[in-house]
């Protein structure tokens, strides 16, 4: 391989980049744009849901219960209304996620040690927000059926540390505040360099095929194995800047914690750019249409990688089947490590399966790229 | 006799089953010119590209610059140079920029291209277009781009893909100025080109229809070729005689050309009276008759009206 032809390709695609406005938006702006979409749009939490509550009773403890609610984050009471269609009607409407129902006989069977209940309606049009807000509304619930029956105990002359019930201390690792956000946006990295890197690189050969300036660069000395490196190495240089930009503004926009090691984040890029590349110019040269090549190559990157990687749904919740491919689905090795890097203060050495499973598709798709061209017309 | 240049034996290609060249054979010596002639579709793109390396060839032999292009095509391209009928350069990359790329790819040194460039650009009157974008060029400054980016590396032999075609007058005489400052030095070059006027400047032709090699040799052995005379019979409506004087004694063969019949005649003072007395006959309107040079094109018509059709028969 001959340095000085390979820098020439690289230093023209480079050229060609810079001035094709298409390709420079897909290069700078693209991956800017996606990574706030993701940050402030993909939010997987719940918090300030709104609800209407119908209190039947009015006393004190279903006040209490109120205040509750009221105070927990997740929650704000934005109405109380005095009869049972209203809150429906709210709900249809969309005007409130949860209608809280309070029994008229609450207190009365609270202080005589019965068992009583709330009712709440919730909105389940989006299951996943649903569930959460019927998982906040038991804490908050369970909450006070404990302060509550803590105090009946007290009054009836237990000790207190004799009957107080078996509590599980939770401490979440990694994402300590449950914040979906800093769960999106490490994997958000492995979108942009999947969209980023199959798009630029898709468009390389079969430009120079639409462009009519292939039958002049085959007539050259330069071999396949140059032209490919040639073409491809100012893509990974793009994709690595991309990576660094997206990694300042995951940390220093979105406070999302980078607690692992730089180098680790290096070498998974590098591996999982190349076998974007490889696999988008092998889509670039089998197609020779520019349009054609990017939709391929949009379907077998972009789609794996945003729906079977665990980039936001994650793989453990998957149904057997669906599980087992995204084994093969090499984004999934790429999202683990971002993860792991990000979040869990991850090292080249705790990632040597996902290191060394994404070294063998970048060695695959490697070989299979440097035979995919062939210089004839 | 030195080593060809350019030797070619046998050469087919075919292409969904059918021939798009049929055994060629010719060689071109060190210094020459020659011209690959014929209508659309003669197969003189497919020679050039096979002897570029850039296609490859289904039987038959080719040797360029002493190297086998079709078992080893890569060997050739560093000491020759092909430049595509349709531009091929970046239209994104400046003037300047295009010619560093293929500079670097033939492993021109800075200081050599640099000159080279220079002289090149001088000579095509591009000089004040260095930092232009190829894509701003007009179409025949395009072709001396393309032809600039081909020599930039020196190259030993030449192929130029119909580099006049589209190309406006004044461009075309600088191209051809160029070409004769190359051979001049010891460069081959192998120019096909669809435009009759322009074959008389090769020193050897190569006519091609239909894939079928019809002729080899210089333009004066082509012309002696001819078993008779060219007569020109000038009429507005040269189709019309022609039909009118189909199957005429004597007539070989007849082409509209302009404002012209040309006929091809074996016995001109004999048939020159037959031809008047049957025009008049059938009243049509002529400005005379008279005996003018054979050109490359009047051979040429001759030749394709002797070549059997497309379905074998013999005219």
């Amino acid at each position: 391989m001959n340095w000085r032809r390979t820098a020439a390709i690289g230093r023209k695609e480079f050229i060609q980049v810079r001035r094709d406005s298409r390709s420079l938006l897909i290069a700078v702006l693209l991956p800017l744009i996606q990574i706030l979409m993701l940050g402030y749009g993909a939010r997987l939490d719940a918090d300030h849901i709104p609800v209407y509550v119908f209190d039947q009773e009015g006393s004190q403890d279903s006040q209490a219960l109120l205040k509750r609610f009221q105070a927990s984050r997740y929650f704000d009471v934005i109405q109380v209304v005095d009869n049972y269609p209203a809150i429906t009607r709210a709900i249809d409407a969309d005007r409130c996620k949860l209608g809280l129902v309070i029994p008229w006989d609450f207190s009365e069977r609270l202080n005589d040690a019965h068992r009583t209940a709330v009712q709440a309606l919730i909105d389940g049009t989006d299951d996943n927000s649903a569930q959460l807000a019927e998982g906040y509304a038991q804490a908050v619930v369970e909450g006070y059926s404990n302060d509550v029956q803590l105090k009946w105990f007290a009054i009836h002359g237990m000790s207190q540390q004799a009957v107080a019930p078996l509590a599980v201390d939770y401490r979440t690792w990694f994402n300590e505040e449950l914040e979906s956000k800093n769960f999106i946006i490490p994997g958000a990295i492995a979108l942009v360099m999947a969209l980023m890197g199959a798009l630029l690189s898709s468009l390389t050969i079969a430009r120079e095929w639409e462009r009519g300036t292939m039958e002049q660069l085959i007539a050259t000395p330069a071999t396949a194995m140059e032209i490919m490196t040639g073409k491809l190495v100012p893509y990974l240089v793009i994709g690595l800047f991309d990576a660094a930009l997206c990694t300042v503004f995951a940390v220093g926009w979105f406070n999302t914690p980078f607690r692992g090691s730089v180098t680790a984040l290096f070498v998974t890029t590098v591996m999982f750019l190349i076998v974007i590349l490889g696999i988008g110019y092998m889509i670039s040269v089998a197609t020779k249409s520019q349009l054609g090549a990017s939709q391929y190559a949009l379907l077998v990157t972009l789609l794996p990688t945003s729906l079977l990687s665990g980039f936001a749904f994650p793989i453990d919740q998957m149904p057997g089947p669906i599980r087992a491919i995204t084994y093969v689905v090499y984004s999934r090795y790429y999202v683990t490590a971002l993860k792991a890097i990000f979040l869990a203060g991850a090292g080249t050495r705790d990632l040597i399966p996902e290191i060394s499973a994404m070294a063998v598709y970048a060695v695959v798709i490697g070989f299979f790229a440097t035979r995919a061209f062939r210089k004839s017309l | 006799m030195t080593q060809a240049m350019v030797q070619v034996d046998g050469l087919i290609r075919r292409y969904a089953g059918r021939a798009v060249i049929e055994n060629l054979s010719f060689a071109v010596q060190p210094g020459e010119i020659l011209g690959l002639v014929g209508p659309d579709g003669a197969g003189k793109t497919t020679t050039l590209r096979i002897l570029a390396g850039v296609l490859p060839a289904d039987s038959g032999g080719a040797r360029v610059a002493a190297q086998d292009v079709l078992h080893d095509p890569e060997a050739v391209k560093s000491v020759i140079s092909y430049m595509p009928q349709h531009f091929g350069l970046y239209e994104d990359l400046t003037v300047d920029e295009n010619i560093r790329f293929y500079a670097e790819l033939f492993e021109v040194a800075a200081a050599a291209r640099e000159q080279r460039a220079r002289e090149l650009l001088a000579a095509c009157g591009m000089t004040p277009f260095r930092r232009r974008l190829a894509g701003q060029l007009s179409g025949g400054m395009k072709r001396k781009l393309g032809l600039v980016c081909a020599l930039i590396h020196s190259p030993q032999v030449l192929l130029l893909d119909e580099p006049t075609t589209g190309v406006d007058p004044v461009s075309r005489r600088e191209l051809w100025g160029i070409l004769y400052s190359l051979v001049f030095g010891g460069v081959t070059v192998l120019i096909s080109t669809a435009y009759f006027d322009e074959a008389e400047r090769c020193h050897r032709l190569l006519l091609l229809h239909r894939g079928r090699q019809l002729f080899w040799g210089t333009p004066a052995e082509l012309k002696g070729m001819l078993p008779g005379a060219v007569l020109s019979i000038a009429s507005t409506d040269p189709e019309r005689l022609r039909a009118a004087l189909a199957g005429a004694d004597g007539l070989l063969s007849a082409m509209a050309m302009g404002d012209a019949l040309h006929v091809v005649v074996n016995e001109p003072a004999r048939r020159i009276p037959e031809l008047r007395t049957r025009l008049e006959a059938a009243h049509l309107a002529f400005d005379g008759i008279t005996t003018v040079a054979a050109t490359v094109e009047d051979v040429f018509a001759y030749m394709v009206s002797r070549e059997p059709d497309q379905r074998g028969r013999r005219p």
